[in-house]
This record gives structure tokens, C-alpha cells and sequence, in this order.
């Protein structure tokens, strides 16, 4: 086709008259029948401002400024601005910074994350040589954003002998990885949920004296690896001023994790076998904790309940079934049927858990902060327009005390199975 | 603990135990997690617990280590080492010669660089499992310890180890009991020369009082104003969480079920 633009001065004129009868009909024909703004023939942009907006329940002209109405599909753009993040490749990298993230239950935790970034900032220091995050993770995972947490290469291992707490084991593949690749870096976790203990165990073995505790880091041209960083020593009173060593055990909140770009996750395999290896730590399994006696503010799994409760044997039978520990809201406290030290929310305990389950919690905003950092909300109520609602991943509209009930039936179901089976 | 299960001979702890500081006034105190060990070992039965310090003997260490000897020990074995030592080879050394089954310290040192390595670095030394983050010790039969191990959010771990072994406590483990003034003013402080290496790194460092951590800024990459606007002022809005509306509570009951399943949090 040709390039030159054909004018229909006619068609132009009644795409102006907006009192013309035939005006909708040469819109459209124009392409112009819900834009507001168009390239004219001599390059300007022609804007229609009746084109703008829609017309409100009352019968007014209403205009969203958000840019959401000119946007194609409103549903999809979370979706697209997560593809739309440059992809960083590395396809040759300088030097390999390694980090064992901590995968508390299977995915990247805040301080995981943290590290992720630290490692970035190490990899990506110098432009013309850069580095590689190598992340390895033990066992199953459910984590699906390890590009977005910029990771380059990923090692997964898998198998009964790292399962559960098997520190030796684990040890065995991180010194396998060492004499493998040699990384540069060694960024753990300093936290309780093993990066602490895996840590210190890499480093007696290796022999490096690792810098703990870090929370900062700066780039140094005097020291031996380039790096700077502060360390909390002595129970949290004191900073050490050192250089950076080659292993690293960070705090939470060292670096800002990656937001701006995704990664390749690359996976990697090891190149040998791991040997097998006598472990002299047997792991016999988690024991069963009384969940009424762990503390709200760190139990895993609770199951909160509300206004919306009738039927209050019911939901503690259920709780004690899920073996969940309760909690309650405001209401539910304020109405004697709960404890106030189970109170959940600004004005009672900040909570931390995995999953969340609110039974006919309707979500007060002091409530909804109480409940930020919980990684899974379920919400179990009647009224489907309810803040409880917009903020579960998982919301059944419904009767709660049927629910619960049949909730009750089927793990009770489940665990007769299991024992049949067994 | 059932009271048969030492009826071939007694178990032989050793645990190590450092002047603490006290978090407020900064006088030196029992260490916590030290005083927690030793009251781990006490509840040990039929068992000869001894305790380990490798330090210098001032005046402020005195009292400290002291309110170890009121738990109920007659003497505390202390290893004379200069401030700022490494102190690893003489605390492997003095472990080798008296051999015991069974080594408990606390986590962390609540004194100088409190890295927590030296648990670690004496069993890679000595060549023994080392446990951390203990809460009991539930059974010692035949050389085999079983443990219960405290995890985070209050969970518990059993954990058998083969005996020689180092385990760490922390803050789960059982409150330590009051020291008695008469025992502790009594106990002896028996001190031995140990060899001394210098810790060149640790002098090389600056140390200063640790100083508030910055508060992470909630850092909002928006495009537009009115996101800037909302990320500010509004509340969360519903992030794509599934609604199940209009179904029988066995069907919603079945996706609770699943979803808790998918998270590993029904035992």
C-alpha cells in the first residue's frame, strides 16, 4: 500500500460535526470511534474531548484520570508489567556470587529476598566483568518468581537425603559446589530457619572466617575483595567495621531486593555425584506442639474467628482438629467469647503467619494491617462486598459453621485414610 | 526422663560457659544462653556435669562466673586466656584430655565478636555432629542422644544424634534457676594455664557501639500520581485471590482443604 494519505474532506467534516446523523457511523470508520486523541494528516494531534469519559449512574460525565480507561484491558496489566521488566541475561558470567536462601516452607522468605538483593549488588558492581547469582535451593519448592528475585542460575537439589534437617548432607553438596565452581561469594541467611546453622557449618569446613550478622555493605578499593561491611557482634551491642570476607551470613534488611528486572534462573546441575555419607543426625520428624500454647504473634497457621461465628464449639473443635492456633477479632473479644491475648490487629498482636483462615472476619481496616505479612489468607463469610474478601487468595462465600464443619470432616477423613493406608 | 536409662555408668557433660554482659547496665552477669545450658545439664540425670571457661579472672569475671558455680557446682575449670585470644585451641585441647560424651554451650557470646562460630569450629576440630537451637534433652541410651530440637514459630524437632556430640541452646531451652549466694561464694575457681593464640583479624576491626539500624523506606516505583497517591492513602485491594460463590460448603470446604494441604500446615 501506498504511504500517502488519502483525505476524505467529507468524512472529516462529519467526524467533527458531532450533530450529524451519520457522525457514530464515520467514527468508526475512522478509527476513531473511542479515541480521544489521533495523529491528523498534517502530523498534530487532534484530541475529540467529548470522546473523553463515560457517563457516570447519574447520568453525568464522569473522567478517570488513571490512564485505566485507555488502557486496553484493565485485568491484564499486572500481569504485563511483570513481562515488561527488562530480562537481564548473563551469558558469561566473571565470577559466580552463591546464596543458600532458606525456602521456609518451599518459598523465597522477605530475607531471602533481601539477600538476593546483596548478591545483585556484588554481581552487578562492576559493569565490564559482571557476576552471576548461582541460588541453591534443597528440596521441594513452590516458589515461581526466582526470576523476578534475580536469580541467574539456579541449583536444585532434590532427594531423601537433604529433606528435613539434614545439615551433613546438605554440607556435603555446598563443598561439592565449592570445589566445583568456586563462587567468589558466599551469601547466607542469618536467621533461625537454618541459614544460621548451614552457614557456620560451610564455613568451619571450608576454613573461612565469615563475617556475621552483616547489615550493610560498601564498596572499598582497599580491602582484599573489594567490600566493606558492618557486622552486629555481641549480642546485638556492637558493630565491627571489617572487610569483607569471602563467606557472608547477612541480617534481614541488608540490601533492597530486586524489583526492577528479571533473570534467566538458569538451571544448573552439579558435576559429580554426590557421595553418600553416614549422617550421624537422624531427623525423626516434627513433634507435635500443643498449638494453643504457641504464641499468636508467631504461630504458623491460625484460624481467626469473627462476628460471623454462631456456633463457638464448633469452631474451636475446628481449630483444635486443624490444629491451628486461635485467634479472634475485635468483636469476637469485645463479646467475651475469645481471650484479649488472642486479639489479632493494630490494637491486639501483629500476627506472622503462613496461612490465615478468618471465619466471619468482615476486615476492619485496624485488622487488615494486623495481618499484612501473612502469606495466605482464607476468608470464610457471608457477604461477598466484605474487605476480608478483597484481601484473601482464597475467599468461599458461604455459612461458616457448614463450611468449618465440612472442613472438620475431611481432614478427619484424610488422616483415617492415611492410618489405614499405614 | 526415665531413670533406667543411664544404668550403665554416668554421662559425662561438659558445658562451656562465658561472662555475659547485661543488655541494660553492661555489668557483667551470667550469659543467658550459658546459664540456660547449665540448667539443661542439671536436668540431666545421672549426669556429671562440669563447667569449661576460657577467659581471663578479673574481678568483673569473678562475680559472673560465680553465679555459675551457685547452680550447684563445687569447682568451674577455667582455661587463663588473654582478652582478645582465639580461644579454640585451648578449649579443644582441654575437651580432648577429658573426653566427655556430651558438650553444651550457649548459641552466641554476649562478649566480643558473639559470632557463634566456636560450637562449630570445635566440631569440625574434634570431628563430632553438632546439634543447634536445642530444647531438651529427652533420652540418653547406649551412646545415642535423643533430642528435641525448638524450631521457629514454637515447633519442635526429635533428633537422635550419636554420641560424642556438641549441642548449642538458645532461648528456648528451659529458664535457667536462681544462683545461690552460699554455693557460689563457696565453688572453687580452679585455673589452668591453656596455650594462648592471639586472634590477629579481631584486632584489625573497628568496633563501636552498634547504632540504630535505618528504617527500610517503603520505596514506591509508580508511574502515574494518583498510584503514588494510592499507595500511600489506600488500603489493600483484592490482589486476584479466588471468590467462591453459590457452592455447597462440602466444595468450599474441599478448597480450604486444599490450599492448607498445598501449604503444609495440616500435619
Amino acid at each position: 500500500m501506498s504511504d500517502i494519505v488519502r483525505r476524505d474532506p467529507r468524512k472529516e467534516w462529519i467526524a467533527r460535526n458531532r450533530l450529524h446523523p451519520q457522525h457514530l457511523e464515520v467514527l468508526a470508520e475512522l478509527g476513531q470511534g473511542a479515541a480521544s486523541e489521533w495523529m491528523g494528516p498534517a502530523g498534530l494531534i487532534r484530541r475529540n474531548p467529548h470522546a473523553v469519559g463515560f457517563m457516570g449512574p447519574n447520568g453525568l460525565k464522569r473522567i478517570d484520570r488513571s490512564g485505566v480507561q485507555q488502557g486496553a484491558g484493565g485485568g491484564g496489566a499486572a500481569k504485563s508489567a511483570a513481562q515488561s521488566k527488562p530480562l537481564v541475561e548473563i551469558e558469561s558470567p566473571a565470577f559466580l556470587v552463591a546464596v543458600v536462601p532458606d525456602m521456609a516452607g518451599g518459598r523465597l522468605t522477605g530475607h531471602d529476598r533481601d539477600l538476593l538483593g546483596l548478591a545483585r549488588q556484588l554481581a552487578d558492581a562492576d559493569p565490564a566483568a559482571r557476576g552471576a547469582v548461582l541460588a541453591v535451593v534443597f528440596g521441594e519448592h513452590k516458589e515461581d518468581d526466582f526470576e523476578g528475585a534475580g536469580v541467574d542460575r539456579l541449583l536444585h537439589l532434590t532427594g531423601a537425603e537433604v529433606d528435613g534437617f539434614a545439615p551433613e548432607a546438605r554440607l556435603g553438596a555446598l563443598v561439592a559446589m565449592d570445589r566445583a565452581w568456586m563462587p567468589r561469594h558466599w551469601l547466607l541467611p542469618d536467621s533461625k530457619l537454618g541459614g544460621a546453622d548451614l552457614g557456620r557449618r560451610l564455613a568451619a569446613r571450608l576454613g573461612e572466617r565469615p563475617a556475621t550478622g552483616v547489615w550493610q555493605l560498601e564498596a572499598d578499593d582497599e580491602a582484599a575483595m573489594g567490600w566493606r561491611c558492618t557486622a552486629r557482634g555481641a549480642a546485638g551491642t556492637v558493630d565491627f567495621q571489617r572487610a569483607m570476607p569471602r563467606l557472608v551470613l547477612a541480617l534481614a534488611e541488608c540490601a533492597e531486593p530486586v524489583s526492577e528486572t528479571r533473570h534467566a534462573a538458569e538451571p544448573l546441575a552439579l558435576p559429580e555425584v554426590l557421595p553418600s555419607q553416614l549422617s550421624r543426625i537422624q531427623d525423626l520428624g516434627q513433634v507435635a506442639v500443643d498449638p494453643a500454647g504457641v504464641a499468636l504473634s508467631e504461630a504458623e497457621f491460625i484460624l481467626s474467628a469473627g462476628n460471623g461465628v454462631r456456633d463457638w464449639d464448633g469452631f474451636h473443635h475446628a481449630a483444635e482438629v486443624l490444629g491451628a492456633t486461635e485467634g479472634a477479632s475485635r468483636v469476637a473479644v469485645d463479646d467475651g467469647f475469645m481471650a484479649r491475648d488472642r486479639q489479632v490487629g493494630a490494637t491486639g498482636t501483629w500476627v506472622t503467619a503462613r496461612v490465615y483462615v478468618a471465619v466471619g472476619i468482615s476486615g476492619a481496616i485496624q485488622h487488615l494491617q494486623g495481618i499484612q505479612t501473612c502469606d495466605k489468607v482464607v476468608a470464610i463469610n457471608m457477604d461477598p462486598g466484605c474487605d476480608m474478601i478483597k484481601r484473601a487468595d482464597l475467599a468461599v462465600i458461604g455459612d461458616s459453621a457448614k463450611v468449618l464443619e465440612a472442613l472438620v470432616a475431611l481432614v478427619e477423613q484424610s488422616r483415617e485414610e492415611k492410618r489405614n493406608a499405614a | 526422663m526415665r531413670p533406667e536409662s543411664h544404668h550403665n555408668g554416668s554421662l559425662a557433660v561438659t558445658v562451656l560457659v562465658s561472662v555475659g554482659r547485661h543488655p541494660l547496665t553492661g555489668r557483667g552477669r551470667r550469659a543467658d544462653q550459658d546459664a540456660r545450658a547449665v540448667e539443661l545439664a542439671r536436668s540431666l540425670t545421672s549426669a556429671e556435669v562440669e563447667l569449661l571457661h576460657a577467659g581471663r579472672l578479673d574481678e568483673g569475671s569473678e562475680a559472673a562466673l560465680r553465679g555459675y558455680l551457685g547452680m550447684g557446682f563445687d569447682s568451674l575449670s577455667l582455661l587463663e586466656q588473654p582478652v582478645g585470644a582465639d580461644v579454640l585451641p585451648a578449649v579443644a585441647e582441654s575437651l580432648e584430655a577429658a573426653g566427655p560424651q556430651l558438650v553444651i554451650a550457649g548459641e552466641r557470646a554476649e562478649q566480643g565478636e558473639g559470632s557463634g562460630l566456636l560450637p562449630y569450629l570445635l566440631a569440625e576440630r574434634l570431628g563430632w555432629p553438632l546439634v543447634s537451637g536445642l530444647a531438651a534433652v529427652e533420652d540418653v541410651t547406649e551412646g545415642v542422644a535423643t533430642l528435641l530440637q525448638a524450631l521457629p514459630r514454637g515447633q519442635r524437632r526429635r533428633l537422635q544424634v550419636r554420641l560424642p556430640a556438641i549441642v548449642t541452646v538458645d532461648a528456648a531451652a528451659p529458664a535457667p534457676r536462681q544462683s545461690a549466694y552460699g554455693p557460689a561464694r563457696r565453688g572453687r575457681l580452679e585455673v589452668q594455664a591453656a596455650a594462648v593464640m592471639d586472634d590477629a583479624d579481631l584486632a584489625q576491626w573497628q568496633a563501636q557501639p552498634a547504632r540504630k539500624r535505618p528504617k527500610r523506606l517503603k520505596i514506591v516505583k509508580a508511574a502515574s500520581a494518583r498510584d503514588r497517591f494510592k499507595a500511600a492513602a489506600a488500603k489493600a485491594e483484592g490482589g486476584g485471590g479466588q471468590v467462591l460463590t453459590d457452592v455447597a460448603p462440602e466444595e468450599g470446604a474441599a478448597a480450604i482443604f486444599k490450599l492448607l494441604k498445598e501449604e503444609g500446615v495440616l500435619r
